[in-house]
């Protein structure tokens, strides 16, 4: 029983993570049309943003407090990270740590999301209702954009720790409960709320809904729809961002290869959960990151092939999605 | 008279394919004016060259003398084109409530006027006001479509159409909606449905291989039986 909570615990905080990566990843195909093989390097530098932001301002407000901390090296590439260490008895107050966490989230996130704009504006807005060259341009940002991270902060794996005050570990019956995946857990369903909110309840959720029927007939009601993509895009981006800082955490450090790995995991929640489908994407990204963890568990030899199994049944029995595409596009 | 929405000689493309090869066409100010043709003749490519979402190789196309070849097709739209498209073209993950405000250029008083106007228009939408349009019949469907761009105020209405796939009791009453639209808005009405074209309009034209090729007052089109039998197959 304590195995199965920790387990499903584990999943569910996976699912966390995948769902904000494939929510603007399924919005973006399925609105735009756009086949966006980037949206991995968007995760990836969200990571890299958090990480960087994160050990720069808690090195400065470390160094502040305890001038005599440890300087414990720095590491990456052009722009190397110092890391800062406390010694016994020294600790910053939970305040400044929940702040530090939270600059580091929110630049990350405004990283990626004017790289978004960026990425729209200048590449994808050129080949709108072109699937080969939309392919070839989102595969050439994401090696373009991947090979840069190694640059900036080199190829190896930087460690990165869990905010302290999110660190701990609590038992509950008889299973063990990490809090970071709690947190995560928290914020995919608190963003799971918003989104869902934005796109029943707003203008542009409107524009979404419609858009991804007929984007032609939208611009016909005298809406500039390309405006829209470009801000959906952003907001995709933003929220692939948003999982590339919060995964960085979890898995303990920050590798450029963890971009591409999670990408594909989205394109199959994609496939599996309907195309431009919103709950599918949610319920989607919970199957997959249930299934994830049990697999590693009780069946770590099929590990990798697992997920791609489950998408090639789905594509077969159902390839509009287990839950169905949002609408038929006219 | 002068005219509201010119097209002379207009010439466009999709793709490599040249569509509409020269199209000649004038509606005035307060007009009703049907355009009628075979299946394929560049009806549809004429009302979606107008709104540009078909791109314009030569030719004048012009609204109030206002240029429109090369505008996009929101700025089009907002210069006072209300269009409804072939196919309902409503959105079926929105209720008939969103449908009308998508369209709203603002949410005035002015507004809401016209969108209780339409809703007395078309009770039926009415009744189903919080329901989702995927939810409707063909024949609500295209009362929605139709009402759609009436919620503001447009020049002229461009209707592709609007008989398509619907029962004749439904057509009957779709025509008698067009006949009152048209007694405040200048319509533009394609439509292979005869008797709807001749309930509605007062002038024709008349497209084949994509160019004009006759034109006039609708009711020497209802005398003219050799007229209707060489270009419309009636």
């Amino acid at each position: 029983m304590g195995t199965l909570i920790t387990l499903i615990v584990s999943g569910l905080a996976e699912g966390a993570l995948i769902f904000l990566m494939a929510s603007g990843l399924s919005i973006i195909l399925g609105m735009m049309g756009v086949i966006n093989f980037a949206h991995g390097t968007l995760f990836l530098w969200g990571g890299y943003a958090y990480m960087f932001s994160y050990y720069s301002i808690r090195a400065r407000v470390i160094l502040s407090v305890f001038p005599d901390a440890f300087q414990t090296g720095t590491q990456g590439g052009i722009l190397r990270v110092t890391g800062v260490q406390l010694q016994a008895g020294q600790y910053l107050p939970f305040s400044q740590e929940l702040l530090i966490f939270v600059v580091s989230i929110l630049i990350a996130v405004s990283v990626v999301f004017i790289m978004g704009i960026i990425f729209e504006k200048l590449f994808i807005s050129r080949v709108y209702g072109n699937a080969p060259a939309q392919i070839l341009i989102t595969l050439g940002l994401q090696v373009v954009f991947t090979d840069l991270v190694r640059v900036i902060w080199g190829p190896n794996m930087i460690p990165m720790s869990r905010p302290p005050f999110l660190d701990g570990v609590s038992s509950f019956a008889g299973g063990r409960i990490a809090h970071y995946n709690v947190f995560l857990i928290i914020v995919g369903a608190t963003v799971a709320i918003i989104i869902h909110r934005v796109i029943t309840k707003t203008r542009i959720g409107m524009v979404i809904r419609a858009g991804l029927q007929s984007p032609e007939n939208v611009q016909a009601l005298g809406i500039n729809i390309r405006k829209y993509f470009t801000v959906i895009f952003a907001c995709g981006a933003a929220l692939a961002g948003l999982g590339g800082a919060l995964y960085m955490p979890l898995v303990g450090n920050v590798v450029s290869s963890a971009g591409m790995n999670n990408q594909i995991l989205a394109f199959i929640v994609v496939v599996i959960g309907g195309l431009g489908n919103f709950m599918g994407s949610f319920l989607g990204s919970i199957f997959l990151g249930l299934m994830g963890v049990g697999v590693a568990v009780f069946l770590p030899a099929i590990s990798v092939v697992a997920n791609v199994l489950v998408m090639a049944i789905v594509l077969v029995f159902r390839p509009d999605g287990l839950f169905g595409k949002a609408v038929n596009k006219s | 008279m002068k005219s509201l929405l010119k097209a002379e000689n207009l010439v466009s493309y999709i793709g490599p394919y040249t569509i509409l090869q020269g199209v000649d066409i004038e509606v005035g100010h307060g007009e009703a004016v049907v355009i009628l043709g075979r299946n394929g003749a560049g009806k549809t490519t004429f009302l979606r060259t107008v709104m540009g979402l078909v791109h314009t190789r030569s030719g004048v196309l012009e609204l109030d003398g206002q240029n429109l070849a090369g505008m996009p097709t929101y700025a089009i739209q907002k210069l006072g084109i209300g269009y409804v498209p072939e196919n309902y073209g409503t959105f079926d993950l929105l209720t008939v409530e969103e449908n009308l405000r998508l369209a709203m250029w603002k949410e005035d008083a002015e507004t809401m006027e016209r969108r209780d106007y339409v809703l007395d228009l078309f009770p039926d939408l009415k009744v189903a006001y919080k329901r989702y349009s995927k939810t409707l019949s063909g024949g609500q469907r295209q009362m929605l479509s139709i009402a759609r761009p009436l919620v503001n105020n447009n020049k002229i209405l461009l209707i592709d159409e609007p008989s398509k796939g619907l029962a004749p009791v439904i057509i009957e009453r779709v025509a008698l909606a067009l006949r009152e639209i048209k007694k405040t808005t200048t319509v533009l009405l394609v439509e292979q449905n005869f008797a709807l074209a001749c309930a509605v309009g007062e002038r024709f034209y008349i497209i084949n291989e994509g160019k004009t090729v006759e034109n006039g007052a609708m009711e020497n089109l209802i005398k003219d039986k050799e007229l209707q039998a060489k270009h419309l197959g009636i």
